[in-house]
């Protein structure tokens, strides 16, 4: 099991369409992948889930995953989060 | 039915696209489901299990067919809507919770319903306003796995006839599909503004529409009689025998109108005494060409570009740039299209709930257009290069948003430059005599228009921002939308000052705003000396038939008049007393 805390940095936060992003990249991998946000968890794969965190700018995640490519899954997650979602 | 009372009910709402209609009401219900918690037998449970299954790849491959249909008619920013639904559809959360309720004993029906409602419930405790309201997407993939399940027919506009006027309470992007597909005659919706989604297909398909009636469709039954005035914002249920007729002889006299107006398509844009004025019209994406040509645009005064970067997952690249723009203007050939640097941000960026720049107090006035291009250069770039290389296809011009300075003016310029640079290094052609224009909407652009018009090679006005950022009025807010006025006589003047300077430097001056297509203030407009009128599509053939209309030695002196007048009243009489003679 892995985790690691990862800071929304893009300027929109979770909307819909980095949370369907995140979604479409965490189904990638066969490992659970849990994120907590004040006390508050979601699956990762569930869009519906990504959405009721509210998370908007600046707040911070912790991933967790559970699984063969956890390692790999949370690098994969990082690095969208670091890209602002490609947003700029 | 016409009623025989004298008096008509008449339901005020939002003017969404203009035009009268008369017609038979054809009422879109939502759907009401009639839900029993049914206890499932142990035996049963393994057949209500397949039954939630069918049910879902139903949803699927309707989901997936709205999907194509939506992206085939209205493109693929409409189309994302349905994506979502997909994603839903597929969350595991969603199906991991029904099966464990149905593994419980409980009918599939009731199972999905719950486990909804209990997704909704999580979401209405949300405190931002966008992620509270993903609960309606929600809801919407429950109402398709429900009527699934219940062999009910989702509701359905397949067997509406052209004669109807569709009445619900909203409408989504599927059913203007349909609308679209079967030429209904207008429709009228409880809920919308003049932005919404449903105003905007009205217009685009010159059906006349309200929106925003509250309860429209509380009180209309499939069969009354309804008169759509897409002029005044009104509608008329069963109307009296007195109103019908007055309403009949109204649309008469529209089709007239519009036939006339079919005849101008290869007449020119040129008043009675002979002077001539560029007619162009608005776009946001290729598959608007076809009808602004059909209605006789002479080139693209103003192509929106912004509309590339919505509804997607990954910013456009360089090339989708330079393959949308290089079919705009293929299209337009020899005619020329000014391409608009993107404007994101403010009004359209909030309406659409999409790219969201964090939270702005005062989106209009923050980080937004050439602004947004300058902080961020490497968006810019990609879009100059797109630009650029398209501009060997066709005759291309550049214009540039939210001009408030020089200092802008000349950075933009600076990272043109050096990308014109870059690309003849790399040996890559483009028109090197590119136009390079401003569109003056900031007030303070308008003010030092003398040094702006020194830099530029043409500019245009954008009425919508230079009216709301000079009268300081937000004219979506509807307590102080009745002070946004495009004839208050500073509005007046600044457009005289930027015309006058654009003249003195040498350059055409136009205007790509709301003002520009409206007909009533084109003579005031032609007066003044605008140049170049680049409106909607719609609106080419009225302006056409104006500017046809009225004598430029009249409506300069008319002009001459009104710019010594403090007040609307006195300046409305002025304009209404500009003579109207057709050639």
């Amino acid at each position: 099991m892995k985790e690691k805390d990862i800071t929304v940095v893009n300027k929109m936060g979770l909307h819909a369409r980095p949370a369907a992003m995140l979604v479409q990249t965490a189904a990638k991998f066969s490992s659970s992948i849990k994120i907590l946000k004040d006390d508050f968890e979601v699956d990762s794969k569930s869009i519906m889930g990504v959405m009721t965190l509210a998370a908007g700018p600046g707040s911070t995640l912790k991933f967790t995953a559970d699984g063969p490519d956890e390692s790999e899954a949370l690098s994969a997650i990082e690095k969208l989060f670091i890209a602002g979602f490609m947003e700029d | 039915m016409p009623n025989n009372k004298k008096t008509d009910v008449v339901f005020k709402g939002v003017a969404a696209s203009s035009g009268i209609a008369i017609g038979k009401v054809f009422l879109l219900e939502d759907d009401d489901f009639c839900l029993i918690q049914k206890e499932i037998p142990g035996n049963a449970r393994q057949e209500e299990l397949n039954r939630l299954d069918c049910a879902i790849e139903k949803t699927r491959s309707e989901l997936e067919v709205t999907y194509g249909k939506i992206n085939e008619v209205l493109g693929r920013n409409y189309a994302k809507i349905a994506d979502v639904h997909l994603l839903i559809l597929d969350d595991p959360s969603l199906k991991q919770d029904v099966v464990k309720f149905i593994n419980e004993g409980v009918n599939a029906e009731f199972a999905v319903f719950k486990v909804i409602n209990k997704i909704v419930a999580s979401f209405e405790n949300i405190d931002d306003e966008y992620f509270r309201e993903r609960k309606h997407d929600i809801q919407d993939v429950g109402k398709k796995i429900l009527s699934n399940l219940l062999g009910k027919r989702s509701r359905s506009l397949s067997n509406i006839s052209g004669e109807s006027i569709v009445v619900a309470h909203n409408l989504t992007p599927a059913d203007t599909v349909t609308i679209r597909e079967s030429m209904v005659k207008g429709f009228a919706t409880d809920i919308g503004g003049k932005t919404s989604h449903t105003a905007i297909v009205a217009q685009g398909l010159e059906i006349p529409a309200v929106v925003g009636l509250k309860s429209i469709s509380l009180h209309a039954v499939t069969g009354d009689v309804l008169i759509i005035d897409g002029n005044k914002g009104e509608v008329i249920l069963n109307p009296a025998q007195e109103t019908l007729a007055k309403y009949r002889s109204e649309l008469a006299l529209q089709s007239e109108r519009r036939k006339d107006l079919e005849k101008l398509r290869y007449l020119p844009a040129q008043t009675v005494d002979g002077k001539t004025i560029s007619l162009w019209g608005n776009i946001d994406n290729y598959n608007e060409i076809e009808s602004v040509v059909k209605n006789g645009a002479t080139g693209i005064g103003l192509y929106r570009t912004e509309f590339m970067y919505f509804n997607r997952t990954s910013m456009p690249s360089e090339d989708e740039h330079f393959e949308n723009y290089s079919k705009v203007v293929r299209a337009m050939s020899p005619h020329a299209v000014i391409i608009r640097t993107i404007d994101i941000g403010g009004d359209k960026l909030a309406k659409l709930g999409l790219l969201n720049f964090g939270k702005e107090e005062n989106p209009f006035m923050g980080l937004r257009a050439i602004r947004l291009c300058l902080k961020y250069p490497e968006i810019f770039i990609c879009q100059l290069r797109g630009i650029l290389r398209a501009s060997v296809n066709g005759k291309i011009k550049l214009m540039y948003p939210m001009i408030s300075g020089i200092e802008e003016l000349r950075a933009a310029n600076k990272i043109l430059k050096k990308v014109k640079e870059n690309l003849r290094k790399e040996n890559v052609s483009f028109d090197e005599n590119m136009e390079v224009g401003a569109m003056i909407e900031v007030p303070a652009a308008a003010i030092i228009m003398d040094a702006i018009a020194k830099e530029v090679n043409f500019v245009s006005i954008g009425t919508n921002d230079l009216i709301q950022y000079s009268l300081a009025v937000d004219r979506i807010n509807e307590n102080v939308a009745n002070l946004y006025d495009p004839l208050h006589p500073a509005i007046l003047r600044l457009i005289k000052k930027i015309i006058d300077e654009g003249h003195k430097a040498g350059i055409e001056v136009g205007m790509c705003g709301e003002m520009a297509g409206d007909p009533f203030y084109t003579p005031a407009l032609v007066g003044l000396g605008l140049d170049d009128f680049s409106v909607s599509s719609a609106q080419i053939p009225k302006i056409k038939k104006v500017i046809r209309s009225v004598s430029y030695e009249d409506a300069k002196s008319a002009a001459d008049q009104i710019l010594t007048l403090g007040d609307r009243e006195s300046i409305l009489k002025v304009i209404e007393k500009i003579k109207i003679t057709e050639i």
